[in-house]
């Protein structure tokens, strides 16, 4: 069974037109999943539906075979729980106020998720490669790259099935998004990480299976490796061929 | 020949920071040098300080001669006229760059008109609107009439970006100066305005001085490369020999970074 099924997803903001188009995909348990857009493809909208931020307008998301209720609340419960999210800016996505240590502990708080919370914040802690001692710390104390590893171990303190990531490296540098990706590759033994994404690099490094999306359609799907070694669709080729790489 | 633009141990200090520290480089006519580095690296503070555009309370020190006029501790009634002529920049967000309430066709217009007026001359209104069309054209802005009468929100970022390079080319510059020019577009809109840029510089015989923090992008526009890191220049020279043998550690992260993500887009990763 698929840990997610998107089904014919069509979505519109306030009766406009439509931003997404019939968008259907997979997320098999075990297989990161990038999908690859620009700006007005969908992307974004498509992470706001499978939070349970929107309801789509027609299709549906089915998580382990069960429909996902976003206006149920014992269901959204356990699905938050499965289910855990990184943004793109570690500047504006971790209260500057809260230690460090209250920070990763929220999703066990507000889930209410019994058990230690200190052993569980230090697993995470060590999970990431930062030491333990930093829960009493602030965010401001930290690197951009730093902040990001803090928010990779709120998403996965309380022991997600899936971790949603959108553009968690694009607002980081080129040396720290290469050890950013590296942890996310060796967390996704443990958890299934759907990477939203506009860089095809960053997807290749990441990531076994792509969807490509062009103004609310999928034009590509597949595994990454053959997406990026026979491009079908004229968009993806265009994409690829826009790829800024070193000089050979 | 003697270089356009010749920076000799530019210091930058706000208070006791030092934003940018002795560095020194030159640009001879129509070549290209890209200054690359991360956040705080100082590669924006040094292009204000080229075109003596620093915010109140940051203050340069070393030297800049542009186009053989001293730029450090120049007044205004000297850099003025540099500006443009000499050189001309163009800016991460074309948004902020351009005035909100002006059709953009009047904003290209106006250094023409202000360049005429420089040369004793007196442009016709039919002529300035010849010109501008005639750079809309060049900067490949897909209906010239209509972009003219737009304002700058009902375009998209890379026709702004279009635009704003079509203010600098309007001033006939020697050299461009480039700052992130690409950073807040799409990707296959970058490739787009990269090739424009290349196609422009060539086209025009003019130097360029490219800015980014991205290192596949800047290899690819630049044919020198100074790297900067914490506003000291770390390493220096032809694009070609820093990628195959970087010198400083910081670079060789740089190469290593870049060249991962191109291993795994060729799925050797």
């Amino acid at each position: 069974m698929s840990l997610l099924d998107v089904r014919n997803l069509r979505y519109s903001y306030d009766g406009g037109e439509p931003v997404l188009r019939d968008v259907s995909f997979r997320v098999e348990s075990g297989m990161n999943v990038g999908l690859v857009g620009e700006s007005g493809s969908g992307k974004t909208t498509i992470l706001r539906l499978l939070l349970g931020l929107a309801r789509p307008d027609g299709g549906s998301i089915h998580f382990d075979g069960e429909p996902v209720r976003s206006g149920e609340r014992s269901f959204m419960r356990s699905y938050r729980r499965s289910v855990q999210t990184v943004f793109q800016d570690p500047y504006s996505s971790l209260d500057p106020r809260q230690s460090v240590g209250n920070i990763i502990a929220e999703p066990l708080r507000s889930l209410g998720i019994p058990g230690p919370r200190r052993e569980a914040v230090g697993q995470a802690l060590d999970a990431v490669d930062l030491p333990r001692d930093v829960t009493s710390r602030y965010p401001h104390e930290f690197s951009g790259g730093q902040r990001q590893r803090i928010a990779i171990a709120r998403a996965i303190v309380a022991h997600p099935r899936i971790v949603l990531a959108d553009e968690p490296v694009s607002a980081l540098d080129l040396s720290t998004r290469v050890r950013i990706i590296e942890l996310l590759k060796s967390l996704s033994r443990s958890v299934t990480i759907v990477l939203v994404s506009h860089d095809l690099g960053v997807v290749a490094a990441l990531c076994q299976k792509s969807v490509v999306l062009d103004r609310g359609r999928i034009v590509e799907a597949g595994e990454t490796a053959q997406v990026l070694r026979h491009p079908e669709h004229s968009y993806t080729k265009k994409l690829l061929a826009s790829v800024p790489r070193l000089p050979a | 020949m003697s270089a356009l633009l010749s920076v000799q141990s530019l210091t930058v200090r706000t208070g006791a920071l030092e934003l940018v520290s002795k560095v020194s480089f030159e640009i001879e006519p129509g070549a290209r040098m890209g200054l690359i580095g991360e956040s705080g690296s100082g590669k924006s503070m040094t292009a204000l300080a080229v075109m003596g555009l620093l915010p109140a309370r940051v203050h340069s020190s070393g030297s800049v001669l542009l186009d053989g006029k001293e730029v450090v501790g120049a007044p205004e009634r000297t850099l003025v006229p540099l500006r443009g002529n000499a050189a001309a920049v163009v800016f991460q967000e074309p948004l902020t760059a351009l005035d909100p309430l002006m059709k953009v066709g009047r904003q290209v217009a106006e250094p023409l008109i202000r360049r005429a007026r420089r040369n004793g001359e007196k442009l016709a209104r039919r002529e300035v609107r010849r010109e501008v069309r005639r750079l809309f054209e060049e900067v490949s802005l897909p209906e010239p009439d209509r972009v003219s009468h737009s304002y700058p929100h009902q375009l998209s970022g890379g026709q702004r970006q279009r635009v704003a390079l079509a203010m600098a080319l309007s001033c006939r510059p020697k050299l461009l100066i480039a700052d992130e020019p690409t950073t807040a577009l799409d990707v296959t809109i970058q490739a787009e305005i990269l090739g424009l840029l290349d196609r422009l510089v060539r086209d025009h015989g003019m130097a360029l001085l490219f800015i980014g923090h991205d290192l596949p992008v800047v290899a690819s526009v630049v044919d020198q490369m100074t790297v900067l890191r914490q506003g000291v220049a770390v390493e220096q020279g032809p694009v070609g020999q820093i990628l195959r043998e970087p010198r400083h550690a910081y670079t060789q992260e740089l190469v290593d970074a870049a060249r991962t993500f191109d291993a795994a887009l060729e799925g050797s990763a």
